[in-house]
């Protein structure tokens, strides 16, 4: 079979064409002149994204931007965006130029870096060679998981992450302390109308009946799966939380609500990061550092158990279940953030549409 | 003979592009948001299903086969549903399909 | 080699490209919601400044393989065996993972942050009755002038 393109070179260009339509996105967002649009667009840029992503071999990365960038976080624009204006009124010139300008100055600074930059797609560039490189030659001696990715994540830098999982906690309490919204379910979350898709079509209620527990299925699976192939922690607890969106939207916020208290949901996001912590203490109570995983389970108890695959002799239960441990607590204080966050916006929505009316 | 197959499911997706294509057309072109909505979900169902079957015949009996149907199911629930919500959502805001010649700009619609 | 040499001022020209325009929209759109998207649009650009610094040509997603499995067999049948050998572990050539996994987070807590800033942009339409950047400038000028006036 002869091919016009190599196979690598062919998927380069691909890459490139992509980031083309890319910045083409970018043109028609700095062009747009509705809040709606620009809303849109930010969704169609995150699933563009989504798929550049994949070609460049990112499928962990791909996987997140389009279960947040393309689904979570589209919603909440939207449920802020929806008692605002949505026509953008033109920038005076005088207050474009300046930043413009700015701008401009910043790009081409960024560009006479790139003579110093690695060629695309070289495999001997100093990041692809030292430390990445490590991670892929030791994972599966170390950590015993085939997803280097998880490994690095969950195990290496497991320190790093349960940082990352604090911010998005921290954010959460943020939002929820500038929207306030009380602990009470029965407080004034009033039947909403404005954040609610065709209320009572039947078609949607049936499709969203068949697939809510399947999408709840399947972010469990994504957590499970994590080791093994693209998925983990994070995209788990994004897709568990769309799922809740989905049914908040075609059910009502009130009903999503009854079925999971807002107290819940605020107790489970910080169960997920003390769970995560807690999990380095036990490691620490049995000898070991703080999430060193390996320490989790005494050596007479290990060797007792099967070798795992993949693990060329080593047993690495330890770190197994070290990863799905904290991929858990991840998964709990992720899909709780997000969903607690769209009660807040959601619950906003309504009694401004209350206030609206009175 | 494996060749060939591939052959055939490169064809399909191939006609899959084509409709795409055709179905990105029609929702720059077409008058109104509800030809809109048809002409975008030709994309969602024509093309997915042919681009589907296509990889199917790439991929052979493997585990992604099995994936490739759940997707294809997946997209055969969610996509009707969301243009029935689409369209939905259009009527309720007021939006009302032209009748008639589109050409001729109706009276109540401009 | 010489297409991804050719290619290389390109990828990076872009990514700069919608990095400068991201914070073009931040820093100068009047609607504050249009403001924290531009953000996002930085945000985002500069993951994919990573992404395009951590991909290797010919290589796949980090997700180690057996060695002389099916499936490493038929991606090392389309790369030349040096190649594989200089460049490849264990007979596979990869993408290097570390940036993945910085920017996998990051889009999680970029997200998480994007409510942070609506939410803030909530509350100032609630007390202020618009989210129009010059509006709320005027708004503040004359705040500003007038405490001057009850000083004085």
């Amino acid at each position: 079979m002869t091919r016009l393109l190599a196979a690598p070179e062919a998927e380069l260009v691909f890459a490139a064409l992509l980031l083309t339509l890319l910045a083409g996105l970018v043109l028609a967002l700095l062009a747009a002149r509705s809040v709606l649009t620009c809303i849109l667009l930010m969704s169609v840029f995150s699933l563009t994204m989504a798929l550049w992503l994949m070609v460049m071999d990112a499928p962990d990365v791909a996987f997140t931007e389009a279960s947040v960038g393309a689904g979570v976080s589209t919603m909440i624009l939207l449920g802020a965006a929806l008692s605002s204006t949505d026509v953008i009124p033109s920038v005076r010139p005088g207050r474009f130029w300046f930043p413009a300008v700015a701008c401009l100055a910043a790009f081409i600074g960024m560009a006479l870096a790139l003579s110093d930059l690695p060629v695309f797609g070289d495999p001997g560039s100093p990041p692809s060679s030292y430390v990445g490189r490590l991670y892929l030659e030791h994972t599966p001696h170390d950590i015993g998981a085939p997803n280097v990715v998880t490994a690095v994540l969950a195990s290496y830098r497991g320190f790093d992450t349960l940082g990352e999982t604090s911010v998005i906690l921290a954010a959460g309490v943020g939002v929820l302390l500038l929207l306030g919204g009380s602990l009470n379910s029965r407080d004034p979350v009033s039947e909403d109308v404005s954040l609610r898709i065709s209320a009572g079509s039947p078609v949607l209620s049936v499709a969203a009946r068949l697939l809510i527990p399947i999408i709840c299925l399947y972010a469990f699976y994504v957590l499970a799966h994590g080791e093994f192939g693209a998925g983990g922690g994070f995209q788990a607890g994004v897709i568990l939380a769309a799922a809740l969106i989905l049914h908040a939207l075609v059910f009502g916020v009130r009903e999503t609500m009854r079925a999971l208290p807002v107290g819940v949901v605020r107790s489970c996001a910080a169960l997920g990061v003390l769970g995560y912590a807690s999990i380095g203490f036990i490691a620490i109570l049995h000898g070991g550092r703080f999430l060193d995983y390996d320490a989790l389970l005494s050596p007479v108890f290990e060797a007792g158990l099967p070798s795992s695959h993949l693990a060329g002799g080593h047993h690495h239960w330890g770190q197994r279940l070290g990863i799905l441990g904290i991929e858990t607590g991840v998964m709990l204080a992720v899909a709780s953030t997000m969903t607690a966050i769209f009660y807040a916006f959601a619950g906003r929505v309504s009694r401004s549409d209350e206030a609206g009316a009175a | 003979m494996l060749e060939a197959i591939a052959w055939i499911g490169s064809a399909f997706i191939i006609a899959a592009v084509g409709l795409s294509i055709a179905g990105a057309v029609g929702v720059l072109r077409f008058p109104d948001v509800y030809t809109r909505i048809h002409a975008a979900s030709i994309t969602d169902t024509g093309a997915a299903s042919l681009m589907t079957l296509g990889m199917l015949l790439m991929a052979g009996l493997s585990p992604a086969a099995i994936k490739l149907c759940i997707v294809w199911l997946f997209i055969m629930l969610t996509s009707p549903a969301a243009a029935h919500a689409l369209a939905g959502a259009a009527f309720g805001s007021g939006h009302r399909p032209i009748l008639g010649d589109p050409r001729r700009p109706s009276e109540d619609e401009t | 080699m010489t297409l991804a040499l050719a290619l290389t001022p390109y990828v990076y020209g872009l990514g700069f490209f919608m990095m400068a325009a991201g914070l073009l929209i931040a820093l100068t759109s009047r609607h504050l919601i249009k403001r924290l998207i531009g953000l996002g649009v930085f945000q985002t650009s500069a993951g994919v400044f990573y992404i395009l610094l951590s991909k290797v040509s010919g290589g796949t997603a980090a997700i180690r393989l057996e060695a002389d499995s099916p499936a490493a067999r038929s991606l090392a049948s389309r790369l030349d065996a040096a190649y594989i050998a200089t460049h490849g572990v264990d007979g596979v050539v990869y993408s290097n993972p570390l940036p993945h996994v910085l920017i996998l987070t990051a889009i999680v807590v970029g997200a998480a942050t994007l409510a942070v800033g609506l939410s803030i942009i909530v509350r100032i339409r609630e007390t202020y009755g618009t989210v129009d950047f010059e509006e709320l400038a005027a708004l503040e000028a004359k705040a500003l002038r007038d405490g001057r006036e009850d000083e004085a």
